[in-house]
């Protein structure tokens, strides 16, 4: 058991590397001087030279890489360009605020998610069947960031009942736990919460569907076991794959944030990526990219290793 | 059975020498490195066969009968060992890997999954041939001709897809494909096991037919030991990977020497209730082929075990011509207290 | 030969329809799959010829006819924010929509199924070390990586392309892995290389053939999400550049028109979702008809 785990900790090591590896590699695709954002079109030699060195962009690339990555493992992720302040502080920040809203969002589309599946499993190829059905490929097919528009279009524009930006009242950035900033979570949450519900609905009606044609449970029945006593069973059966894509949900919306972020102004992680994009500032990209995809990256060892230990069907080692 | 007389100054057309085939096992541990664990498929047999005869392969699941019939086809790579057909090793400059698959060919046991879905049942026969630089148009109609004499009308099957056909017309292809290239040896590795009882009838019926009308060989992999006695010429037992006892089939299921084959002929369900057998034959489970046992390999459920069977691993020793037992109590000087030079009845 | 032995020699060998013919067919009783097949061939269509169909020039700005509601006179659909007709601007954005849509899933098909097919057959350490390479860029979430790569490059067509044909082949790559791996188990590859052909003949004639099919139902699924990614990078002004029409494109300069003309601003995002849903049911049809067992 601990050698599965050890193991598969273990294996993540190279792909982490890889990812590391492919974070600076990114930015350095980036055609054009990275210092150009910073610097005031009619730099001397001699201040280009200085703010050269002072980022370090004067050292070979595996240099760079090397001294990146180990910076990066004491928490030194490096200075913002645009904004002079560490690297390392705006990214915890945003993704705190990123992390309130996925978990949110995965929580409610987990929620109704499974409610529907279940519903269209037990009643397979009836109406509710084909309703449930639909509404999750509706789920699943939405541009989540029109979605985003349309529910600011409705429910700020128009009926004024929800505040259409920012995370909390006059445009803070930080979390509190009341209800003017419940108020602005709610839109971002249900509009993130529509695609992990479809799939996870998609998944939970299909595993349902399948467990409930299983010649097992005819004869549990048949022996008598109740309805409630089936219903359990298939609920067990279903929980750990319906965990583990919920899992999988919560690290696409953790690292594909940026577009309800865009639409809403939510001060996440998301938001954070735009405005490196624009301003061409290359450390808070990097920066923010890898810690990102690091939150990935072991949210899906942690869903994997929990599965195994959930699904005695999976082998261990 | 057709005539075979063979003697010891034939050329046999297979020879099979020292074959050995160990497959190492993914780690199981976090060490690095080549595994040292593996299963011991194949381990250094020897065996020969004769040009005409049928030779039946006999022995329980795991015994290494399937991974023999993959080595003697060159599917897989030996770990040590080599083939010698008509003379020629096979690998050799002189017949290289490719003219060897022109004289030995296969037919799998499960018939569905031998034949490509997407293929009609002309296309997949002829797909050797051309492999074989015969042009498209004579491949097909040699395909077709094929099909008639396996018994199965062209004009009903050769445009149709496997997934349309019955398990023994799809045997019946698969036969069919294996003798496109007009090979001399034909290795079937369960071929009938998966059929009907009276379908497996008329298969085998038909094999017979076609090995006298070609003139070919068969090696014949089964563990349905009414099947292998009913084709084969001489008989082969293997058990974990070891060949154990082999001789002409009479000789054997009249008369079988090792305590092996012993417990597996008196394991065939009989009719007659004078021949039914009350006490099991075999005691405990057998063995794992990871880790087998030491010195004979059979020693651990064989009645007449005794220390020295734990300690030397038996040759093959001859009881008679051409049968031969891999077993102390054979061996002369071997050790065990029944051993002698003489053959010992069981 | 008389004529009647020439008759028999001749007479046509009973035929059964070929895989794809029977997909076919099942698929043409799926009414929701053909429902969605000729809204696709419609929106194929005004790709094809929306700049005919279009009532007024897209790219005609009026500034005194800015930011007009639906039913406007003349603009059935309204105006954008540089009082272009929207009926027009959607009609002609179908075709670049579409384009950075599939155009990626269609490289990545390709291209992934190239590594893909490549490893699986030849398996052993070289599979290994292909497919953890792939495991890497697997690793990114798609829409960070899109958005890495493209923020990157720039933005334009090409890089939006070029970034999303990347995040999409490592999906495929693992998926055609996968099924060339275990066709290669199956007992027909092994009768096949028992006859001596070569490696390139064998994936050839019976590997393609049954990993093809899936790998394409696979990478049909793709083509919602590539569309909805594609219009998101020019959402967020990565992908298609002003003053080109693109619904995406669309979405974002008409945010700020939210409060005076709500309707019309959500008007292109409604385009992409009727695309996204019919592919989606064109997918999942196509899918249920390749699956022999139903």
């Amino acid at each position: 058991m601990l050698a599965t785990i050890a193991r598969r900790i273990l294996y993540t090591l190279p792909i982490m590397l890889g990812v590391a590896l492919v974070c600076f590699g990114l930015v350095h695709l980036a055609p054009g001087d990275p210092l150009i954002s910073v610097l005031p079109p009619d730099a001397s030699a001699e201040l280009q030279k200085q703010l050269r060195t002072l980022y370090g962009f004067d050292r070979s690339l595996p240099e760079q890489f090397a001294g990146w990555i180990w910076r990066a493992l004491q928490g030194d992720l490096g200075t913002s360009i645009a904004s002079s302040r560490p690297v390392a502080a705006e990214v915890m920040r945003a993704v705190g605020n990123t992390l309130m809203l996925s978990a949110c969002a995965t929580a409610i589309g987990f929620f109704f998610g499974s409610l529907f599946g279940f519903v269209a499993g037990y009643f397979r190829d009836s109406v509710i069947d084909k309703a449930a059905s639909f509404v999750s490929v509706l789920g699943v097919s939405v541009p989540h960031y029109w979605l985003g528009m349309v529910m600011v279009i409705v429910f700020s524009a128009q009926l004024g009942w929800l505040p259409a930006t920012g995370a909390g009242p006059d445009g803070s950035g930080s979390w509190a736990w009341n209800w003017a900033h419940m108020q602005h979570l709610l839109l971002p949450a249900i509009t993130m919460s529509v695609i992990p519900m479809g799939v996870i609905a998609r998944t939970v009606r299909a595993l349902v569907a399948e467990i409930l044609a299983q010649e097992f449970v005819v004869g549990l029945r048949a022996r008598g076991l109740t309805e409630f006593g089936v219903f359990r069973h298939v609920v067990k059966n279903v929980a750990p794959t319906a965990l583990a894509v919920m899992g999988l949900q919560l690290g696409y919306l953790l690292g594909g944030s940026i577009l309800i972020e865009t639409v809403f102004s939510w001060p996440g992680t998301g938001f954070l990526l735009n405005s490196a994009i624009f301003q061409r500032d290359l450390p808070l990209l990097q920066g923010t990219i890898l810690v990102l995809a690091t939150f990935f990256v072991l949210l899906n060892v942690v869903v994997d290793i929990l599965q195994s230990l959930l699904d005695p069907r999976i082998s261990r080692g | 059975m057709s005539q075979v007389i063979s003697t010891a100054k034939t050329t046999p057309l297979l020879e099979v020498r020292g074959l050995l085939k160990h497959f190492p096992i993914a780690g199981k541990t976090l060490s690095w490195g080549k595994s040292k664990v593996s299963v011991q498929a194949v381990d250094d047999i020897s065996f020969t066969v004769m040009a005409g005869e049928t030779l039946g392969i006999v022995g329980e699941s795991g015994c290494g009968k399937s991974t023999t019939a993959r080595l003697l086809m060159h599917l897989i790579n030996p770990g040590a060992g080599e083939i010698v057909f008509d003379g020629t090793p096979v690998g050799s400059a002189a017949l290289p890997l490719k003219a060897f698959h022109r004289q030995v060919q296969m037919v799998f046991q499960d018939s569905y999954s031998s034949l490509n879905p997407r293929l009609t049942i002309e296309e997949s026969i002829a797909f050797a041939p051309q492999v074989h630089g015969t042009p498209k148009r004579e491949s097909i109609q040699r395909a077709r001709d094929l099909l008639s004499r396996v018994g199965l009308e062209p004009r009903r099957f050769a445009a149709r897809y496997p997934h349309e056909l019955s398990g023994g017309q799809r045997q019946r292809v698969n036969i069919a494909r294996a003798l496109a290239l007009q090979p001399r040896v034909v290795i079937l590795d369960e071929a009938v096991s998966a059929l009907d009882k009276s379908v497996e009838a008329q298969v085998l019926n038909l094999l017979q037919d076609l090995k006298d009308e070609f003139g070919l060989t068969y090696v014949f992999i089964s563990h349905d030991l009414n099947v292998v006695r009913y084709i084969s010429d001489r008989v082969m037992v293997m058990y974990l990977g070891k060949i154990v006892e082999m001789g002409q089939t009479e000789a054997i299921f009249r008369d079988a020497s090792h305590p092996y084959s012993q417990a597996l002929l008196a394991s065939m369900p009989a009719l007659d209730p004078d021949d039914r057998t009350e006490i099991p034959p075999l005691a405990g489970d057998p063995p794992n082929p990871i880790n087998p046992p030491s010195g004979c390999r059979f020693h651990t459920r064989c009645a007449a075990a005794e220390s020295v069977c734990s300690q030397r691993a038996p040759g093959l020793a001859p009881t008679s011509e051409n049968h031969v037992v891999s077993c102390l109590m054979f061996e002369a000087d071997s050790g065990h207290t029944r051993a002698t030079t003489q053959k010992v009845a069981a | 030969m008389t004529t009647s032995a020439m008759t028999a020699a001749n007479a046509p060998f009973e035929k059964s329809p070929g895989f794809w013919a029977s997909v076919w067919r099942r698929f043409k009783r799926d009414k929701t799959a053909m429902f969605a097949a000729a809204m696709i061939f419609t929106l194929l269509f005004i790709a094809v010829f929306g700049p005919w169909l279009a009532p007024a020039d897209p790219y005609q700005a009026s500034m005194l006819k800015r930011l007009k509601p639906i039913g406007f006179e003349g603009y059935w659909l309204g105006t954008d924010e540089l009082g272009r007709d929207m009926v027009s601007r959607l009609l002609v954005g179908t075709r670049l929509s579409l384009f950075i849509g599939i155009t990626p899933v269609v490289l990545a098909f390709v291209l992934g199924s190239l590594i893909g097919v490549f490893a699986g057959y030849i398996g052993g350490p070289v599979n290994t070390v292909v497919m953890r390479t792939i495991d890497v860029f697997y690793a990114f979430p798609s829409v960070l990586l899109a958005i890495a790569l493209s923020g990157t490059l720039g933005a334009g067509i090409t890089n939006a392309l070029i970034s999303l044909t990347i995040v999409f082949i490592p999906p495929i790559a693992r998926v055609a892995e996968a099924v060339t791996a275990q066709v290669r188990g199956r007992d027909f590859v092994e009768a096949a290389r028992a006859s001596g052909a070569n490696a390139f003949t064998i994936v050839r004639v019976h590997v393609l053939g049954n990993v093809l099919g899936p790998i394409f139902v696979y990478a049909t699924s793709l083509i919602a999400v590539s569309m909805i990614l594609a219009s998101g990078l020019s959402f967020l002004g990565l992908g298609v550049k002003p003053p080109e029409p693109e619904w995406g494109l669309m979405l974002n300069t008409l945010r700020t028109a939210i409060y005076s003309q709500p309707w019309v601003a959500a008007l292109p995002g409604l385009m992409i979702f009727i695309t996204s849903i019919s592919f989606n049911m064109l997918a999942d049809g196509l899918r249920s008809a390749m699956d022999v067992k139903s």
